[in-house]
């Protein structure tokens, strides 16, 4: 374990000591490469007037309310198109095909419709959210081996219990690497939704990277995508990481 | 048809009655007569096995009992009602595990002991680890799913599908996939919870040895359509032991009129 996080260590502190040559050897123009030294004053200073936590603080706050809308929506409608040939036929192949537009297409839509508000941005962000996550609920519920439900069936589960103990418990893996992948888009969909609406109700991080770019901020531009790449990773590792530890020693190695 | 000549002296009120089955499959190609005027009585605690080549219908047939499938046409009556959907009384076990990876051994058995009303939780658990100490696997009860062999899966199985006190119990090849010493010990195994726990058992499989190894009466099977062919009253002493002589003796007689029919099949 502990030669594990050595080894991470040793590899991110070398990505910075490269970093630091490549500027050092004064390729590239200080604008447009900083130095980590720089970045990290960025980021100090940030912190120290506390932008950096405003903006995290407005942007976290967009996602959770978008993934959590998307999820509330998307599962009962994975749910509802698993159940149903009639919505499969219908909400399942919307779902298919809007799942593959970039979440950065949403974003004209909602301007023009919301305007530049916290709507349009939470708009972006559900779309972007929503439709893999209907597909992925779909497919887990889809896969379930039919001889669950059967057995299920034979000692005198019905209906809602049989949804609630048998077919969502079974598509748990699914649903989980759905909502993981869900949080990905979530997260893309709304860096594109704020570098592209510039709102006064609230200050995220997309936007910090929007203003780093209009000034030339090469230390904010990195800096701010460092954070993201943070926040990210910290979520995984805080929330994805022990479900998944947890189905894989519940399920074995064969599911997870 | 009916050449029983039951060696224990039991009660011969019909457990499950079936009359004139008959089942039709539609596939996008092919239409398949599954089972053809099928008609069958089983009494109260009797253990029958049905043998035949894969396609005869057998598992169909169990289905049916079950309430899972519905016949086309005839009846199937379970203690002179009439079964029309799966039913507290008559429990399946399946050929492959069908124990769920999302719960633990106790979680397994537990799950159709809290679809039975008036019992409490104390009770409940009680049940569920006599039955596990029954197949041998209480000290495995808080193991997950797939840190067991796929014997001791089988166990808990037929543990999840004893403990709601179900009358019937149904099985569809239960041991088909396992080797061959691990199948010995659950025939073992079962006949010693079969004599401790009267239940009516409807044992599918194509294993012939199998099925003398364990019924009152093997019914044999034969494909295309799925019809009952022959009938064995099997009068061995228990428990039987599945080298043993004896039991050889019917396998092979049983086993020539089935290698019999199914030839004449292939040469028509």
């Amino acid at each position: 374990m502990i030669t594990r996080w050595l080894a991470a260590s040793l590899f991110f502190v070398g990505l910075v000591v490269v970093w630091h040559l490549v500027v050092k050897a004064q390729i590239w123009s200080p604008l447009l490469l900083p130095s980590p030294l720089s970045v990290l004053d960025y980021l100090r200073s940030a912190a120290e007037d506390g932008t950096l936590w405003e903006a995290t603080l407005v942007t976290v706050r967009r996602l959770l309310m978008g993934y959590g809308l998307g999820i509330l929506i998307g599962l009962p409608l994975g749910l509802l198109t698993a159940s149903s040939r009639w919505c499969h036929d219908t909400i399942g192949i919307l779902a298919l095909g809007l799942q593959t537009l970039p979440s950065v297409c949403w974003v004209p839509l909602a301007l023009l419709w919301f305007g530049q508000s916290e709507a349009a941005m939470l708009f972006v962000v559900v779309m972007g959210t929503l439709w893999s996550l209907i597909i992925a609920t779909d497919n887990g519920v889809r896969t379930i081996p039919p001889i669950y439900r059967r057995a299920a069936r034979t000692m005198g589960s019905t209906g809602l219990h049989t949804w609630t103990h048998v077919i969502l418990p079974a598509a748990l893996p699914f649903l989980i690497s759905g909502m993981k992948q869900g949080w990905a888009f979530a997260w893309r969909s709304l860096m594109a939704a704020e570098i592209y609406v510039t709102i006064l109700s609230g200050f995220g991080l997309g936007q910090l990277l929007h203003y780093g770019r209009e000034l030339h901020a090469m230390d904010q531009v990195i800096g701010v995508i460092i954070v993201i790449v943070l926040i990210g990773l910290a979520v995984d590792k805080s929330l994805f990481a022990p479900t998944e530890r947890f189905m894989y020693r519940r399920w074995g190695t064969e599911r997870a | 048809m009916f050449t029983t000549e039951h060696s224990q002296a039991r009660p011969q009120a019909s457990k499950l009655v079936l009359e004139h089955v008959s089942k039709w499959f539609q596939t996008s190609s092919l239409h398949v007569h599954a089972l053809d005027d099928v008609s069958l009585r089983i009494a109260e605690g009797e253990f029958v096995c049905l043998v035949g080549p894969s396609g005869c219908g057998k598992s169909t047939l169990l289905n049916i009992i079950a309430g899972l499938e519905h016949p086309d046409r005839g009846t199937v009556r379970a203690d002179g009602q009439a079964v029309d959907e799966p039913g507290p009384h008559r429990l399946m076990m399946f050929q492959e595990s069908a124990l769920f990876p999302w719960l633990t051994v106790l979680g397994n058995v537990l799950f159709g002991l809290k679809l039975r009303n008036g019992m409490s939780a104390a009770e409940r658990r009680e049940k569920a680890e006599y039955f596990l100490e029954l197949v041998g696997l209480k000290r495995f009860m808080h193991s997950n799913v797939h840190e067991l062999s796929g014997g001791m899966k089988q166990r808990v199985a037929l543990a999840r599908a004893l403990a709601p006190n179900p009358s019937v119990l149904l099985m569809d090849e239960p041991f088909g996939a396992l080797d061959a010493l691990t199948r010995e010990q659950l025939y073992g195994d079962i006949q010693r919870i079969w004599s401790q726990h009267r239940k009516t058992i409807v044992f599918v499989t194509h294993n012939v040895r199998e099925a003398v190894c364990l019924g009152d009466r093997v019914i044999l099977f034969s494909p295309h359509p799925g019809r009952i062919r022959e009938e064995f009253a099997i009068p061995l002493p228990r428990p039987r032991d599945i080298n043993s002589v004896d039991l050889a003796r019917f396998a092979t007689e049983i086993m020539g009129v089935l290698k019999g029919y199914v030839q004449s099949e292939v040469a028509g």
